[in-house]
């Protein structure tokens, strides 16, 4: 039973008899296979990528067949084509602009919820989350006829906005979190030397608080990269994102695998660099900081 | 005066969030009363319940509910228990467990349609998919080679889900096994417990919220779940759940009231378990608070 033997505390003693030793190499290689068949699929996608069209089709697959570049020129519109540049720009500016605002909103609440708190802070912050837990799809509708009569259809700033709102509790929750890991003692001790508000926010706070906001940027940005139902309803041919893009290979066009793994791995590198880059604080964005 | 200095950097997060989140909720309340066809806008009236009538009472939408649960009670509980089982041996020393952990963590940082394209084209296709290439190269000529989404089309779709989601149980139950008490699990030992015995009796308890969260997260997350269904199936083949149905309601046979009441049924539904949600979280916070 896998599952038993490897309860064993991370921290024990490393098993001198030899059958334990067996056991735990054996449970290692089971890991590492774990592991390797979930990679799989995404590394197939990836060498796929590198090869012709006629190549990607073969049945039985083609391990080592030649690599090609020839479905990034492809994907890129180098041979013709749409071109996936505006796509992969409407996406960068609503993720890049909509996270900063959010750390614009955020900060001051989480401020407000930990190193100076506000009475009953836990229902605020409880409040926050909630919302998070309500499905956006259910204010869809009224959502796309304001944008209708507003003139922010096909508008890559309506897609800021409502990612904004959509990031704003993870983003309160991990930054409470992290504001909250700042000694109360240092900031008063700084006040007492003498120290402004800003100063004390900049040279005290900031220094301490600054890897919880890199995480907390690199998760909002790939929620609001990764985002589909809102783009694919709000947007047409102007501020088309990057996922719908993506939707337009949903309908087989002949031999096409190749183009399709380019793409989907084109549009998945800054998610994927985002997410290893913030892997330590994943969990704690996406379990809205219930977990550390 | 100085409560309010307090509050003050409060509320533009508070204003802008419940401005945009929260209103459209209170205007799809008020839609879901209204016989309201977008193709039609002048024969708009006020119907009391009738659209929730005709959402419970239409074959199709009762089904996409039952496709909701249906997809999220499968997706939840075998990517928890694949996560448990990663988790547990993760929890380990082993040579690489590092790059074990960032291999197994890259399902999920693919984009989601990006994702459900790699299932539906690269794995699934009948003729040259990943997966009848393999049963090809073992079984030769006479290989089974099944067109995996025509013939069980929610398990394609779930397949795919828990590939992404597995890694996210995985994290959580993680994190909840580093937070058990070495001392506590050492002094068990010494007393002789067996490595089943501390398993059963420190190791389970000790979860038992990690692993509630984890459903119920899972559960919010996959009750969403737009991406998948409307990339693999477009939500033929009886894979259609609710969000998808909210989406084609509105967007493509603009009946925004049933739509509307589609959409309170979804919010009802997640308050339900959002309920259940909160409790856990809250006791994980207070206890995070209280250390």
């Amino acid at each position: 039973m896998a599952a038993v033997a490897s309860t064993a505390p991370t921290t024990a003693a490393p098993p001198s008899r030899p059958v334990a030793r067996l056991r735990s190499s054996a449970l290692g290689i089971v890991a590492w296979l774990a592991g390797l068949a979930f990679v799989a699929p995404l590394l197939w996608m990836v060498l796929t990528s590198f090869h012709s069209e006629a190549d990607a089709a073969t049945n039985p697959p083609s391990l080592t067949a030649p690599l090609t570049l020839d479905s990034y020129r492809e994907f890129f519109g180098l041979n013709g084509g749409a071109s996936p540049w505006p796509p992969l720009i409407n996406s960068m500016t609503a993720s890049v602009v909509s996270t900063l605002l959010t750390l614009l909103l955020a900060i001051p609440a989480a401020y407000a919820l930990s190193i100076r708190p506000v009475k009953k802070w836990t229902d605020v912050l409880f409040f926050f989350l909630s919302t998070k837990m309500l499905p956006l799809v259910a204010g869809l509708l009224p959502i796309y006829l304001f944008a209708k009569n507003t003139g922010l259809l096909d508008n890559i700033w309506a897609l800021v906005i409502l990612y904004t709102a959509m990031n704003l509790p993870i983003a309160v929750w991990m930054m409470q979190s992290f504001l909250a890991e700042v000694p109360v003692a240092i900031i008063e001790a700084a006040q007492i030397d003498g120290a402004r508000l800003p100063t004390v926010l900049g040279r005290v706070v900031a220094p301490i608080a600054l890897p919880g906001i890199a995480a907390t940027a690199l998760i909002c940005f790939i929620f609001s990269w990764n985002e589909l139902l809102f783009a694919r309803v709000l947007t047409g041919v102007v501020a088309e994102t990057a996922p719908v893009f993506l939707t337009g290979f949903i309908t087989s066009q002949g031999l096409f695998l190749a183009k399709v793994c380019a793409a989907s791995f084109v549009i998945s590198l800054p998610v994927l660099a985002a997410g290893f880059a913030a892997q330590d604080k994943l969990v704690q964005g996406l379990s809205l900081g219930a977990v550390k | 005066m100085r409560a309010w200095a307090t509050r003050a950097p409060l509320l533009p997060a508070l204003v802008f969030m419940i401005v945009v989140t929260q209103l459209p909720f209170v205007a799809t309340l008020v839609i879901s009363f209204f016989d309201w066809n977008a193709l039609y806008p002048d024969d708009r009236s006020f119907t009391g319940f009738s659209n929730y009538g005709d959402v419970l009472g239409d074959a199709a939408l009762r089904k996409s509910i039952w496709t909701t649960i249906l997809l999220t009670v499968t997706v939840v509980l075998v990517s928890l228990l694949l996560g448990l089982l990663l988790a547990l041996l993760l929890d380990r020393r082993f040579r690489g467990r590092a790059a074990v952990r960032t291999m197994l963590i890259a399902p999920f940082l693919l984009v989601p349609v990006a994702a459900a394209l790699l299932w539906k084209h690269v794995l699934f296709n009948p003729e040259y998919g990943l997966f009848n290439g393999i049963l090809n190269a073992i079984g030769g000529d006479g290989a089974a080679q099944p067109d995996w989404i025509s013939e069980m089309p929610l398990m394609a779709v779930e397949a795919a889900l828990i590939w992404q989601w597995t890694p996210f149980m995985m994290l959580i139950l993680l994190a909840g096994l580093q937070s058990r008490d070495p001392q506590l699990i050492e002094a068990a030992r010494m007393d002789g417990a067996s490595d089943w015995k501390v398993f059963v009796h420190i190791t389970l308890p000790h979860l038992r919220r990690y692993l509630e969260l984890g459903v119920l997260l899972g559960s919010i997350y996959i009750v969403q779940n737009f991406d998948a269904v409307f990339t693999i199936t477009s939500g033929g083949l009886g894979t259609a759940n609710l969000p998808y149905t909210i989406y084609q309601t509105f967007y493509q046979a603009h009946e925004n009231g049933l739509a509307s009441a589609a959409g309170v049924i979804v919010v009802i539904g997640s308050i339900i378990l959002a309920t259940f949600a909160l409790r856990v979280v809250s006791s994980l916070f207070r206890e995070e608070v209280s250390r």
